[in-house]
């Protein structure tokens, strides 16, 4: 008893007022639907942004007076600049990798559920906590500030390859105090990720309820846990990546600037440099990134599918955990693989090719699990089901791609070309939006007490399933032809006779937007109209589902939890609580 | 319901996309290079292996989304549970990237791990925001020094040579297009002045980025005479749609004749 | 009481406003009446300069009429005349010049500016225009700390002109496009009269008030050179310079 009043005991009184309440909190529950709301708010405006690139892709002199209102500068007349263009992509890029898919299914769910799922109060540090996620906010508004700024927002997209990114406004607008507060936004979002990440791995370790063993944790936990170890390294590496560039822009270093350079006539007074450097340290961090946005996904997709396909993943809780610590690991070692034709050692390239490949075995595995669960099972068809399995397509091919991009050979033809984009938006982009839609059908119930209009989400699935396959298989396909990325006009011989289909996926990405809009009228109509929601609508089985909907602020009203088996307890129609002390069905 | 209709979406996408690359609605443009064919060809073996995973993959999971959306009062796993799974992913999966990369290390090693012919033509490539220049080293065969400092694209010296005071730039042929003889092994040195570049030609299957402050070397023979494209794939600025030149695959006498031209016009 | 007072007051201040703008009128036709004109000449041989290959962009290769456009640095008219040479009044000037109302136009055709060379006032209204079939991107690169602000901007293929003022005198601010690195052009913000050399080497300075004023000339390539010039009421001034060729 003594043991679980410490574990589960209520570190902190409940707050008073609205400020400490709503705004200020330190409560886990309301910080997660504060990032969820953040990430949910910066997804549409990278959504807006994609649209103004793509129908400027399709159309590119067309005179749009929306959008010379919106920036005088940047379209003037109507008519978009390239450089403006530029600022879009690299914005689209920022906001989306970091403050949606970073942000949403890692902070925002896992900050809400993890804690609940493993028995605790509340958060380790739930002053850290809140610390997190303000500096995150203001991360947030820094990005956005660029595009109030006369210059406007940096142009060398989301990597920010030095020396464009480093050398200050002489290479091109843009560059000067936007490419500034871009690293500035980065470095605070690494600073809170770090904090989220030890406030994650310090939580799982120490905070779990009586007879919660490692075992026994739910998938997604052991997801976010998994995740928050490959954060804390990667996150680790970027900031200081993002401010050596601050300061070489800032105070005149050399750590990304090579001597010799010459802008607009003018010797740069800069030498001895690395840009080489800079894409490494960028890429040690990148490519864990991208495994950073998918680990959540596979948790999600992992936790939600048992429950409505009502039995366990073949091979329990083990397999599908050792193949995301596999991944995880992995992903450290082949972030050379951005890097084939960059100059760097072609033997390198091989050393980074053979671990690249291999991480497909660990992913294979994932897919199988999940595939191969669905065998013999009693599957109901949730939205939050549907999101799932649309997740497995998506995830099988963006894995695909993955086989040309992971050979130097091959890549050295299809490197930036729209098959990576293509590629790499299914992968990490789509397939993690998709787990992240999962999610939120799954878990709104909870965080906010009502259920979701269940018709309008499964069309928002179907428009959504069909609307990302016409406009990213048609992107990876016409890379074949050597379509180079981030060209914000058709002019040459190879891309004109692309239009047709470049204007094609321009009119299925406005309809796929357009489908997003019934999303948001389903969250917002039914957050206050919506049926209320019993505690356990889905008939799950994890610690998230044993308490009232909304839980309340301690989470279990004071209630001593033991935890007797693992989550997937589901046999058919039967399933069993992690606390019911009956016997366990599946012995997982 | 619900399930049927997945069922019947994936497998339309997957019909879709595998007509789309059968039949080559969207291909890789002619090959004109020595090397090519061997990334060509791994391209393919490529498409082969991932085509048919991606195949396996839809279909499977489309398949059990079909079959098994019934309620039912019991539940069963594989037969073999994921033993199998484990199995099949170690097995075939690591054979398949197993065998890509050591056939792809060939395909790489064509291009990357041969040292240059010696008796290549040897031209120098400057890019800079946005645009390439070419220089050949002109009668006496030796390129003169780089000074960047006198880089000056108002009186067109893009490379930054000191006429006046080096006998050896005096001859510098310097060019806003390239021209080679088919057939000639040729090795280029890439500097770039400002920024990170590519250069990329399809149809020789040659992509290496410009690095600021590297000269990095490349070499490639042209086996059909044409003109082509040479466009940037690294992100370099405002204007980097816009990179571009042409790369003009001639006749050894047609070579040569052009390359007087220019020489005429310096 | 208080109405009459406001009335009162609204009358008298749109007296003085009327008062103003008439007055302010009449002093700039007051100012137009001398003139200066002459010749710039290049003593010795023009340096060689390359044709521009415009091969990168193709649609600026199509619209070159006949032949490669030839470098502009030293352009010389047939008679030895110096063309693209700025003439302005550096020194005499009351401060009271009027600024020109007309707006200077710099047109981007067949991937090259046309002028190559203007001149300004502060304050005048310069408006650039995209004739071209491409995109092209106007980077005007004054001194830093000199007052003007630069600015880098891309002009599509059918976007309006930019319409931009000087605010500060500067012989002469270059301009550079980013997308076509030989197009380059030169703006010589100046105050009072101006004028810009023509092929055949002739310039004029118009509506110079009577006065003793030091003449300057610039050309890009061999710098500046002045000379005092003394202008009578309702009566031409002449000026001609010569530069040496290096």
């Amino acid at each position: 008893m003594a043991e679980t009043t410490a574990h589960a005991a209520v570190h902190h009184a409940p707050p008073q007022g609205f400020i400490r309440k709503y705004i200020f909190s330190i409560d886990h529950k309301v910080i997660g639907i504060q990032y969820t709301t953040l990430s949910l708010v910066a997804a549409f405006i990278g959504m807006v942004l994609s649209w103004a690139m793509r129908i400027h892709l399709a159309w590119p002199n067309a005179h749009i007076p929306i959008l010379g209102w919106l920036s005088p500068n940047g379209a003037p007349g109507g008519v978009m600049t390239p450089e403006y263009y530029l600022s879009l992509m690299t914005m689209h890029g920022t906001i989306m990798a970091f403050f949606v898919l970073t942000a949403a299914p890692m902070a925002g769910y896992g900050n809400f559920m993890l804690p609940i799922q493993v028995g605790a109060a509340d958060m380790a540090f739930p002053r850290l906590n809140m610390a997190s996620f303000w500096v995150t906010f203001i991360g947030f508004l820094l990005a956005c500030a660029t595009f109030f700024i006369p210059d406007g927002p940096p142009l060398s997209g989301w990597t920010a390859y030095a020396p464009l990114s480093a050398v200050g406004s002489v290479a091109g607008p843009g560059q000067g105090w936007g490419q500034n507060l871009w690293g500035l936004s980065i470095a605070l979002f690494c600073v809170a990720s770090l904090l989220g990440s030890l406030n994650f791995i310090v939580t799982t370790l120490d905070l779990r309820t009586k007879g919660m063993k490692l075992s026994r944790m739910a998938l997604s936990t052991w997801a976010w846990f998994i995740n928050a170890w490959v954060s804390l390294l990667a996150f680790a590496v970027l900031l200081p990546t993002c401010l050596l560039l601050v300061l070489d822009r800032l105070a005149g270093t050399s750590f990304f600037i090579p001597g010799g350079l010459v802008f607009n006539d003018q010797l740069q007074p800069h030498s001895g440099g690395s840009p080489l450097l800079f894409q490494h340290l960028f890429w040690f961090f990148g490519h864990p990134e991208v495994y950073i946005i998918i680990l959540p996904a596979f948790g999600i997709v992992s936790h939600i599918m048992p429950t409505f396909i009502r039995k366990p993943l073949v091979g329990g809780w083990k397999v599908i955990t050792f193949a995301e610590i596999a991944v995880g690991t992995l992903s450290f070692v082949v972030w050379g693989h951005h890097m084939f034709v960059s100059g760097m050692s072609p033997y390198m390239a091989m050393v980074f090719s053979v671990p690249t490949l291999f991480i497909t075995i660990p992913s294979v595995i994932a897919v199988l699990v999940w595939v191969f669960s669905l065998y013999g099972a009693n599957i109901r068809f949730d939205t939050p089901l549907l999101y799932s399995l649309g997740f497995i397509s998506l995830f099988i091919t963006g894995g695909i791609g993955g086989f040309f991009l992971a050979q130097p050979s091959t890549d050295s033809y299809l490197h930036a070309t729209s098959f990576v984009v293509g590629h790499f938006h299914f992968t990490m982009g789509l397939s993690a939006i998709f787990a992240t839609f999962a999610g939120f059908y799954y878990w709104f119930p909870k965080m906010f007490g009502r259920m979701l209009n269940e018709k309008l989400g499964k069309l928002h699935f179907w428009l959504s399933f069909i609307g990302v396959y016409c406009v990213f298989i048609t992107m990876q396909l016409t890379g074949m032809t050597g379509a180079v990325r981030r060209y914000s006009a058709l002019v040459d011989d190879f891309m004109v006779p692309l239009l047709p289909a470049y204007r094609f996926m321009t009119i299925a990405a406005l309809l796929l937007g357009a489908a997003q809009l019934i999303f948001l009228y389903n969250a917002i109509w039914s957050r206050f109209k919506g049926p209320k929601a019993p505690d356990n609508p889905w008939g799950a089985t994890t610690l998230e589902w044993d308490t009232t909907s909304p839980p309340p602020f301690d989470n279990f009203g004071g209630r001593q939890l033991i935890v007797y088996h693992g989550p997937m307890q589901y046999d058919g129609e039967k399933s069993e609580m992690q606390t019911s002390p009956a016997p366990s069905i599946a012995g997982t | 319901m619900a399930g049927k209709i997945f069922a019947v979406l994936v497998v339309l996408v997957t019909l879709a996309t595998a007509y789309c690359v059968i039949a080559h609605v969207w291909w890789m443009p002619i090959d004109i290079s020595l090397h090519g064919p061997k990334i060509d060809q791994q391209l393919e073996e490529t498409m082969w292996v991932a085509g048919l995973l991606f195949i396996a993959g839809q279909i499977v999971l489309a398949a059990f989304v079909f079959l098994y959306g019934g309620a039912k009062s019991r539940t069963k796993q594989i037969p073999g549970g994921a033993k199998y799974l484990v199995i099949f992913a170690f097995a075939i999966v690591g054979l398949e990237v197993l065998g890509l990369s050591v056939v792809g290390s060939k395909a790489w090693g064509a291009v990357y791990f041969e040292a240059p012919d010696p008796n290549s033509l040897h031209i120098d490539v400057q890019a800079g925001q946005f645009a390439y220049y070419f220089r050949y080293p002109g009668p006496d065969g030796t390129f003169g020094a780089l000074h960047p400092e006198l880089i000056s694209e108002a009186n067109q010296n893009y490379f930054g040579l000191d006429i006046d005071h080096d006998a050896d730039a005096k001859d510098d042929i310097v060019t806003a297009e390239i021209a080679i003889p088919v057939n000639k092994p040729i090795l280029l040195t890439l500097h770039s002045k400002d920024v990170g570049h590519s250069f990329d030609v399809r149809e020789l299957r040659v992509q290496q980025d410009f690095v600021p402050g590297l000269v990095i070397p490349i070499h490639f023979t042209a086996t059909q005479t044409g003109r082509f494209e040479i466009v940037c794939t690294q992100l370099c600025g405002l204007g980097h749609y816009n990179m571009k030149a042409y790369l003009n695959v001639l006749s050894q006498a047609d070579y040569e004749e052009w390359l007087k031209k220019q020489a005429a016009m310096q | 009481m208080k109405a009459g007072c406001k009335i009162a007051a609204m009358a008298a201040a749109l007296m003085i406003l009327a008062a103003v703008v008439l007055y302010s009128g009449r002093t700039v036709t007051a100012a137009a009446d001398g003139q200066i004109t002459g010749t710039i000449k290049l003593d010795g041989q023009a340096p060689h300069l390359k044709p521009i290959d415009m091969s990168k962009d193709p649609s600026c290769a199509k619209t070159g009429s006949g032949g490669p456009a030839a470098g502009e640095s030293v352009v010389v008219g047939p008679n030895g005349g110096l063309a693209n040479v700025v003439v302005y009044i550096s020194q005499g000037l009351t401060g009271n010049e009027p600024i020109a109302s007309q707006p200077v136009k710099i047109e981007q055709k067949g991937c090259q500016y046309v002028p190559h060379v203007v001149a300004i006032n502060v304050g005048q209204h310069l408006s650039v225009l995209n004739d071209d079939k491409t995109a092209h991107n106007i980077h005007p690169e004054p001194k830093p700390g000199g007052g003007n602000i630069p600015w880098n901007k891309s002009q599509m293929e059918g976007s309006p002109a930019i319409d931009v003022t000087w605010s500060t005198p500067e012989v002469a601010i270059p301009v550079k496009c980013n997308i076509h690195p030989w197009m380059h052009a030169y703006i010589a913000v100046v105050k009072g009269p101006y004028g810009v050399s023509s092929n055949a080497g002739a310039f004029k300075l118009d509506n110079v008030p009577p006065g003793t004023y030091t003449l300057t000339a610039w050309h890009e390539t061999y710098g500046t050179q002045t000379q005092t010039v003394t202008v009578a009421a309702g009566k031409p001034a002449t000026a001609d310079f010569s530069f040496k060729a290096k």
